[in-house]
């Protein structure tokens, strides 16, 4: 398209404002976790690293930090064997309801997080407290691992759709017999999707809140939830700066492990 | 022959046990336990609760919906997110338009993927942070105020408007990538026809780029409207006082569940109209 001279530095600026507007917020997160005052007044009087002191030693951060990766490790292995066995019967075979399973896999994720919270909570309260199992970081997980699934499922399908099933079929003519060719031919073709799929579903639990309020017992406490009680706290405020800047730092890994993992889920969204 | 080699030969021989296998675990967790959970969150909808002791009455009743369309309060908080989701969705294709188009028509093509890149790493940042970021920005001698202040204004404080303005920053995402991606695939030959008949760079842009982008940015809306319209976290952080439907349903889960579950429905039922209407443009198969 002949665009004008004028036009291509009005869309230069416009994009530069754009990628401005994304990445400003986060700066200053990084930047306010060195701000030495309690409030968030801009600009900062000064710069110290005192909080980060003093975060690193918060026995509440820390254990918010444990529970959500305990939640995030347990909700992410679950989501990987059914991910993973969902996605062969739906890429490997027909049969009746195949469309409906792809669309039930991704309804947890569709649909508002209050809906599926408060579905599940019910459900928990009703089936669960008469057997004596209370709420906690066993229904967190459960919560967690049925909308992670979605992202293992997906990797896993499109790395199948693009490997026909002609491999396997050869490994069994050459005398494999079904364990033999999954572990040698099936497998080794899926890893990098199951390692994909893993982190990004690792990721989207850990960063999980509102079937997290939902399913969480009292005293179980992930780092999300911990940040929400925390945040309207003023003595708190520095030591939430903190958290919410080592977040965003870490938040370059999962694209940046995905990226080189496969071009598949480079573009993956998480919903 | 060994159990295993058995086991292997029993199951190759037996496409349907494989599936069997293969489909057991999911479908017990998703139908069973998902679903089952999602119709009784629904069938309780329509039942009541005592207003005494606050336990759920087990009798089939429309009352709940009755009073959901014929409280003042109640219609005007989903009016009101409703409307917000479409703010948002408006602001969100306004601003991702520019940008998408300079990342994939105007940018060196050798920088595309870096900026395909950009764009998406802040997903992966705590949406909690992201909103956080937007409390220190919006509040009380912030940033928002210290750059307004040169020009004699101030932040918007907090309230509708910031919530709005931070749903927009959000979801931003969701709308730049299918926007850029259809601009990606536009062929050149078609604009260079368009050229070549006359047409100046805006005709071109409103004659041939728009309708052909215009599924992918009904595909964006998707995410941001739906995105939105159940979003009830960001505007406690943000919003002042103001109540959107999903801090309704969240202030009647723990005395009203049955009503919970009907306002609860209205976001459901919202999206999947919504969805339909977008299916029309052509934009769920491009998702």
């Amino acid at each position: 398209m002949p665009l004008s001279r004028s036009a291509r530095i009005a869309l230069r600026v416009a994009a530069a404002l754009g990628f401005a507007v994304i990445y400003v917020p986060l700066l200053l997160v990084l930047v306010n976790s060195l701000n030495p005052d309690r409030s968030a007044s801009w600009p900062p009087p000064g710069l110290t690293t005192r909080w980060w002191t003093v975060a690193w030693h918060s026995s509440g951060a820390r254990d918010a930090l444990w529970t959500s990766v305990k939640a995030g490790l347990g909700a992410t292995a679950i989501a990987l064997v059914l991910g993973t066995l969902a996605a062969f019967a739906v890429a490997r075979y027909r049969f009746f309801g195949r469309d409906a399973l792809s669309f039930v896999v991704v309804l947890p994720i569709a649909l508002p997080g209050i809906v599926t919270g408060i579905a599940l909570n019910s459900a928990f309260s009703t089936v669960l407290q008469p057997l004596g199992v209370g709420l906690g970081l066993f229904t967190v997980v459960v919560g967690h691992a049925t909308f992670c699934v979605v992202i293992v499922f997906n990797n896993v399908v499109a790395r199948l759709r693009r490997t026909s099933g002609s491999y396997e079929e050869a490994a069994a003519d050459l005398g494999a017999d079904t364990f033999r060719a999954f572990v040698d031919v099936t497998f080794p073709l899926v890893r990098s999707a199951l390692l994909a799929g893993g982190l990004l579903a690792f990721a989207l639990s850990f960063d999980e809140i509102v079937v997290t309020t939902f399913t969480a017992g009292p005293g179980v406490q992930t780092l999300p939830l911990w940040i929400f009680d925390n945040m309207t706290r003023p003595q708190q405020a520095p030591v939430v700066n903190v958290v919410a800047a080592v977040l965003v730092l870490l938040s370059v890994v999962p694209i940046y492990v995905a990226q080189r993992l496969s071009a598949d889920t480079a573009t993956a969204s998480r919903v | 022959m060994t159990v295993l080699t058995r086991t292997a030969g029993a199951l190759h021989r037996r496409p349907r046990l494989r599936l069997a296998l293969l489909l057991t675990a999911p479908l017990l967790w998703l139908a069973v336990l998902y679903l089952g959970s999602l119709a009784v969150l629904f069938v309780s909808a329509f039942w009541t609760t005592d207003s005494f002791t606050s336990e759920v009455v087990k009798v089939w009743s429309t009352d709940n919906f009755h009073e959901l369309f014929t409280t003042p309060v109640f219609r005007q908080v989903i009016l009101r997110s409703v409307g917000v989701a479409l703010a948002v969705t408006a602001l969100c294709a306004v601003i991702a338009f520019p940008v998408a188009f300079y990342t994939a028509r105007v940018a060196r093509p050798s920088r595309r993927p870096l900026l395909v890149v950009a764009i998406l790493t802040p997903l992966w940042a705590s949406y909690l942070v992201k909103v956080y970021a937007w409390r220190l920005i919006l509040s009380e001698g912030g940033l928002a105020d210290w750059m307004l202040k040169p020009f004699g204004l101030s932040g918007p404080g907090f309230g509708l408007p910031a919530t709005v303005l931070t749903l927009t920053y959000l979801w931003l995402p969701y709308m730049i990538l299918p926007i850029h991606t259809a601009l990606e695939q536009l062929p050149d030959n078609l604009l260079d026809a368009s050229a070549d008949l006359g047409a100046r760079a805006w005709r071109t842009f409103r004659s041939v780029v728009l309708p052909m982008v215009l599924p992918s940015v009904a595909a964006g809306s998707v995410f941001t409207f739906s995105l939105s319209l159940g979003d009830y976290i960001t505007v406690q952080i943000v919003g002042g006082k103001s109540q959107l439907i999903g801090n309704l349903v969240y202030a009647n889960i723990e005395l009203n569940l049955p009503m919970a579950a009907a306002l609860a429905t209205v976001p459901v039922v919202v999206i999947v109209l919504y969805l339909l209407a977008m299916r029309r443009t052509g934009a769920l198969s491009s998702l």
